[in-house]
C-alpha cells in the first residue's frame, strides 16, 4: 500500500548523478546469500532482484549507508559520492 | 599546495559548525570542510532542536535562526493497527525561548550554522569530500581532499553517522544492524494556517508527535511527526536489524503509518515534497568510540554521541555540546602546544562533565531495554484495547477498571512479565 512508487519519490529528490557510481556490489560476493538484506534495508530500492540475481543502480542513493552496514557477506564497495555528486535536500 | 591550518573541522552538521564557531570566534585558524554542494544539502533530522545549547553558544539564536516552529504542544501516541492512545501535554508557549524545543530543516538550519562560522571568521568550503587522512609520525597531520592535501595541527572529524575518517583513524564506532537506526521521512506542504487550525498551535508555535507500536509492525523503532511553517516532517525510524528479520521496508511502513487513523486526517490535502532517509546511532554508550587519538577528535554521530531512551533519539544538542567540547579541547590544548592524544585527553573530561557523557552513562541500559519486543506490540494494543473498553458502551453490565486490564491482558502478556517489564523501564528510562 503507497500512494506513491519509488520512482515518484525519488524525482521529488535533487540528485546531481555522477557519470561514475560511488557504490559497486561484488556479485561474486552475493552469491548464495538468501537472506538478501539490501533488498530491505536499502530506502531507496536501489537494490532489485532479478532472474535470481542482484541488480544495482546508484543514481537514486540516498547516501544512508544501511546496505554497507545491513550486508553481512562484504559485497558491497561503500563510499560517497564524489565532491558535488548526490542528493541535496531542500529541505532536510 | 596549501599552507594549512590550525585546526581542521570535517563535516559542517551541528558538531562541526559549533566547533568551528568556538574556534573561530576565539581567532583560531579554522577550515570546516563540507562535501554538500552547501552544509546541510545531505542532512536529515527526525528530532527537535533544544535550545539550551545552542543558547549558550549563540545567546538568542531563535530571533536570527530559521526555526520552523517553536514546540509547545508534545504529544506521545500509542498505535494499534486501528486505534490510538496518547498523552497530550500542551502549554501557552510562554515558557523561555532558550530552552525550548524547536522544529528544523536542517538544509536550511545547517547553512545557516556554516554561515555563522563564517561571521566568525572561520573559512567553509563546500562542495569538498575528505577522502583520507595525512599521517606524519603516527599521527594525524590533516587531510585529504579533492586530491589536495591540506595539513592541520589538529582534526576535528564531525563528519556524520558513516564517518570514513573516523574509521581510518582506528575510531570507527562499529555500526552494526542492530545498533543503528534507519529513519525515512517525507516533507508534506501544507498551508501555514491549517497547520495552525489542525494541530491547536499558534502562530510559530508547533507539535510534535512521537508514535509508538503499529506504526512500524508492532517491531522496533518509532514514528515521528513534526509542524514545520509550511509543512509537517513525517517519518518513521527503524532498527537496521528489525527491518532485515522481519523483511520490511522503511518505505512500506511509512506509506501504512500515514494511511493510519492517528495520522490520516492530520496529513490530509497535503502534497508530498521531500523523500529523505537517513541513519542513527541508537546503541547508547557502548557504541561510544574512543573519541580522540594523536592530532585528532572526534564528534556527534561520528562518535555515535546520540541518546536513545525510547522517549525519543536525541542527537541534535549532542552534537552541538560534543562540538563545542572539541573546540574548547583544542584551546586548552593549544595552549600548551600539545596535540597529542595526551593533550587531546581533556575531551573525555568536558563530555564528562556535560550531559553528553553523563546522559549516555546515565541510560546506558536503555538499548538493550529498547530491543524487548512488547515495546513495540503488546503494550501498545493492549493500550489501545483497553481505551476501547473503557470509552466503548456496549449496554453489558461493566467490569471495574482492574478486571478490564485483567481481561485485556489475558493471553497477551502475564502480570507477571508486566510487573518485570515496569521494573527494568523504572531502572533503565
Amino acid at each position: 500500500m503507497s500512494d506513491m512508487t519509488m520512482e515518484q519519490r525519488l524525482a521529488l529528490d535533487h540528485y546531481d548523478v555522477d557519470a561514475e557510481p560511488h557504490i559497486k556490489v561484488k556479485a561474486e560476493a552475493c552469491q548464495g546469500c538468501d537472506l538478501r538484506p539490501c533488498l530491505y534495508v536499502c530506502p531507496a530500492e536501489c537494490f532489485k532482484l532479478k532472474d535470481n540475481r542482484i541488480s544495482f543502480s546508484y543514481e537514486g542513493c540516498l547516501e544512508c549507508g544501511s546496505c554497507r552496514i545491513g550486508c553481512d557477506r562484504d559485497a558491497i564497495e561503500w563510499s560517497y559520492p564524489r565532491a558535488g555528486f548526490g542528493i541535496s535536500y531542500e529541505f532536510g | 599546495m596549501s599552507d594549512g591550518f590550525e585546526v581542521i573541522v570535517v563535516g559542517a552538521g551541528p558538531a562541526g559548525c559549533a566547533a568551528a564557531y568556538s574556534l573561530a570566534r576565539a581567532g583560531i585558524e579554522v577550515l570546516l570542510v563540507e562535501r554538500a554542494k552547501f552544509a546541510g544539502a545531505k542532512n536529515v533530522t527526525g528530532g527537535v532542536l533544544y535550545g539550551s545549547v545552542l543558547n549558550g553558544l549563540m545567546p538568542e539564536f531563535w530571533r536570527e535562526a530559521p526555526v520552523e516552529r517553536r514546540v509547545h504542544r508534545h504529544i506521545i501516541s500509542l498505535l494499534s493497527e486501528k486505534s490510538s492512545v496518547s498523552i497530550d501535554y500542551n502549554t501557552d508557549g510562554s515558557g523561555s525561548p532558550a530552552s525550548a524545543g524547536y522544529t528544523v530543516l536542517r538544509a536550511k538550519f545547517d547553512r545557516w550554522l556554516a554561515q555563522k562560522v563564517e561571521e566568525a571568521g572561520g573559512m567553509v568550503i563546500t562542495g569538498s569530500r575528505a577522502d583520507d587522512l595525512i599521517m606524519e609520525d603516527g599521527r594525524i597531520a590533516g587531510i585529504v581532499a579533492g586530491g589536495d592535501s591540506i595539513p592541520a595541527k589538529v582534526v576535528i572529524a564531525a563528519d556524520g553517522v558513516n564517518s570514513l575518517l573516523a574509521s581510518k583513524a582506528g575510531l570507527g564506532v562499529g555500526l552494526s544492524p542492530g545498533n543503528v537506526n534507519q529513519g525515512v521521512k517525507e516533507i508534506i506542504s501544507l498551508p501555514r494556517q491549517t497547520i495552525e487550525d489542525r494541530f491547536n498551535v499558534g502562530a510559530d508555535g508547533g507539535a510534535a508527535i512521537h508514535y509508538l507500536g503499529f506504526c512500524t509492525r508492532g517491531v522496533h523503532g518509532g514514528g515521528f511527526l513534526y509542524t514545520n511553517q509550511e509543512s509537517l516532517s513525517l517519518g518513521v525510524v527503524v532498527q537496521l536489524r528489525a527491518l532485515i528479520e522481519n523483511r520490511l521496508r522503511g518505505v512500506e511502513l511509512l506509506a501504512s503509518f500515514k494511511e493510519h487513523p492517528a495520522v490520516r486526517e492530520l496529513v490530509k490535502g497535503g502534497t508530498t515534497v521531500e523523500y529523505s532517509a537517513h541513519l542513527v546511532p541508537a546503541g547508547g554508550l557502548r557504541m561510544v568510540p574512543r573519541l580522540f587519538t594523536d592530532g585528532m577528535l572526534v564528534a556527534g554521530d561520528a562518535a555515535a554521541l546520540v541518546l536513545a531512551t525510547g522517549r525519543a533519539l536525541e542527537g541534535l544538542n549532542f552534537a552541538l555540546a560534543s562540538g563545542i567540547a572539541a573546540a574548547e579541547t583544542v584551546k586548552l590544548a593549544r595552549d600548551k602546544g600539545d596535540f597529542s592524544r595526551t593533550g587531546l585527553s581533556q575531551y573525555a573530561r568536558l563530555l564528562g562533565e556535560s550531559f553528553v557523557l553523563q546522559d549516555l552513562s546515565h541510560f546506558q541500559r536503555a538499548p538493550q531495554f529498547l530491543d524487548n519486543p512488547r515495546l513495540y506490540s503488546t503494550y501498545p494494543d493492549l493500550a489501545c484495547g483497553l481505551a476501547g473498553k473503557v470509552f466503548e458502551v456496549d449496554g453489558q453490565p461493566k467490569m471495574t477498571a482492574w478486571e478490564l486490564a485483567k481481561a485485556e491482558m489475558k493471553g497477551k502478556v502475564s502480570l507477571w512479565q508486566l510487573v518485570r517489564d515496569a521494573m527494568a523501564a523504572r531502572k533503565t528510562i
